[in-house]
């Protein structure tokens, strides 16, 4: 590409960059806000009770490991998390609904997960907590539980308009063997059943989930990664950038949805 | 010392002569053998040989499970209560791990009606 | 030179299917539980009189009393709650002193086993089970005397229709 152009596409992106958005792109719903439904409402009477069950729901177990790692001193400098944010019940709350997030400074969109294993490593100063680890499930199922109830909500921050887009693009795209997209199912087929199993919205408000199939707690990007593995599409690797981003087009879809801790799911 | 993970319950107020009902939860994969994990490989067997309950010095609860429970456990059971006594589980998995958990049960005494 | 028959050319083809059918059948016979499972089909399951046999007393086990509690239809087979109660005093002298967990088709039969007492108060327990496809559970009871009392629950479990191998 010629120097000039060069100028003239980068002036382009600078523009398109600055000024158009100061409010969420050109996305249309398929789902009004009305039409807006937890997976719990497309579960079966089992799945409901055993997550209303304020005993023996299994997410529960997580839940105990959490607090309990909450206040464990790790690390050169002996801290806890504790030790910096203080109770969780206070600091913590509204946290989860924050994310996925551009923390500041920084062009990579994170998910809680990995904002949880960066405290560890640069905070703490200790080993990274793998994904799906037991560790980090448990951790971040206890920040997620003092946003429990709280709405799911897009944050203003404009420089999310790119990857909100990005996702939304994820979402629309036909893919796999089966050459699906998450629309296909999740937008147009909803409500509907597959053969026994009455499809869902897809909605990313009860994260981690206790899943039944999984027989153990789970993150949203583990649970993305099977829905490609179920339409026989390559999975991204762990940690992959668009995993992000189609999480942050969920939270955006899923607007207004309340978060269920701990959820359970088939 | 508590080792594993496990939730206990039991109703509030108990009264000597009671039968309570005993909620418990446990920490477990009770991996079955027969599946597989993303690389291919066989997940080994892992599942619960044993799992004792005793109240004070008393076994109030035994169960041997196989594969076919559910993973991370749950057992309803019963027990007569007679006084505050320390609920301690135990048990042990295929691997020849053990876990304790203790919870103290309180139980007042039965009060009689006053002349 | 001609080749010499086979055994297959000898026998005919109907013999040799019935052959090697018994021989199969005699190593299915031989087979671990586990390797069993994955050949037994859906009228090949378990009958009550087999899950009966597998715990001691069962045979003369009678179908007296107990209540079995299981949904009729799981959608799913990894936990499916399950809750069993034989009456019984719980007295000293005549107590419920096991509950036995049978399956018709998982893997391995007996489920779990249960040991009570007079201290228990009261003979009934719930738990979890994993439900390998469609079939019979039955719950048994041995009292104090020796006797037992059994019931049996038919569960349909539906497969999860996205196979994600998650």
């Amino acid at each position: 590409m010629s120097g000039a152009r060069q100028l003239l596409v980068m002036a382009g992106w600078l523009l398109f960059g600055a000024g158009a958005f100061s409010q969420p792109p050109l996305l249309t719903r398929t789902l009004a806000l009305d039409q807006l439904r937890s997976g719990l409402t497309f579960s079966g009477p089992d799945v409901q009770s055993l997550q209303a069950d304020a005993f023996a729901n299994p997410g529960l177990l997580w839940l105990a490991r959490g607090e309990s790692l909450w206040g464990q001193r790790v690390g050169p400098q002996n801290l806890s998390c504790q030790d910096c944010h203080g109770l969780k019940t206070g600091s913590m709350q509204g946290v989860a609904v924050q994310y996925p997030k551009l923390p500041t400074g920084s062009g990579s969109l994170i998910n809680l997960e990995d904002q949880i294993r960066a405290c560890r490593t640069q905070r703490q100063g200790v080993s990274d907590w793998g994904f799906e680890s037991d560790g980090l499930l448990a951790m971040t199922l206890y920040v997620t539980e003092a946003s429990k109830g709280l709405p799911l909500r897009l944050s203003p921050d404009p420089r999310l308009a790119v990857h909100l887009q990005a996702g939304a693009s994820l979402f629309q795209r036909q893919q796999g063997q089966l050459n699906l997209s998450c629309a296909q199912c999740h937008d147009q087929q909803q409500g509907r059943r597959l053969y026994s199993d009455r499809l869902s919205q897809g909605q990313p408000n009860g994260y981690p989930v206790y899943r039944l199939e999984w027989q153990t707690l789970g993150s949203l990007e583990r649970r993305l990664r099977s829905c490609y593995a179920g339409i026989r599409a390559e999975s991204p690797p762990w940690g992959d950038p668009k995993m992000r981003q189609l999480a942050l087009y969920l939270t955006w879809r899923g607007e207004g949805l309340p978060l269920e801790v701990p959820a359970v799911r088939k | 010392m508590n080792q594993g993970l496990a939730r206990l319950q039991w109703p509030q107020n108990i009264v000597a002569g009671d039968v309570v009902k005993v909620r418990l939860l446990v920490q477990h994969p009770m991996h079955t053998g027969y599946q597989q994990d993303m690389q291919g490989s066989v997940i080994a067997r892992n599942v619960l040989l044993w799992l004792t309950c005793t109240l004070g010095d008393q076994q109030v609860f035994r169960v041997e499970p196989s594969s076919g429970i559910a993973a991370n456990p749950y057992f309803e059971f019963f027990v007569r209560a007679r006084a505050s006594a320390d609920m301690v589980v135990r048990w042990q998995d295929d691997l020849g791990v053990v876990g304790k958990w203790q919870q103290r049960m309180v139980v007042v005494e039965r009060q009689t009606p006053g002349p | 030179m001609t080749p010499r028959p086979s055994v297959k050319q000898l026998l005919g083809r109907r013999d040799w299917l019935r052959l090697a059918s018994a021989a199969g059948a005699g190593l299915t016979a031989l087979a671990p539980d586990h390797v069993r499972a994955q050949q037994i089909g859906f009228d090949q399951q378990r009958t009550v009189a087999d899950m009966l046999r597998g715990v001691a007393g069962g045979s003369s086990a009678l179908k007296l009393g107990v209540s079995l509690t299981v949904t009729a239809l799981a959608d799913n087979g990894t936990l499916v709650p399950v809750s069993v109660q034989v009456p019984s005093p719980m007295s000293e002298q005549d107590h419920v002193t096991h509950i036995y967990l049978l399956s018709s088709r998982n893997p391995v039969m007996q489920v779990a086993a249960f040991v009570l007492g007079p201290w228990s108060g009261r003979a009934e327990i719930s738990t979890r089970v994993r439900l390998a496809g469609s079939q019979q559970l039955l719950a048994l009871g041995r009292l104090s005397s020796g006797e037992c009392r059994y019931e049996v629950a038919e569960v349909i479990v539906t497969e999860s229709a996205c196979m994600d191998a998650s």
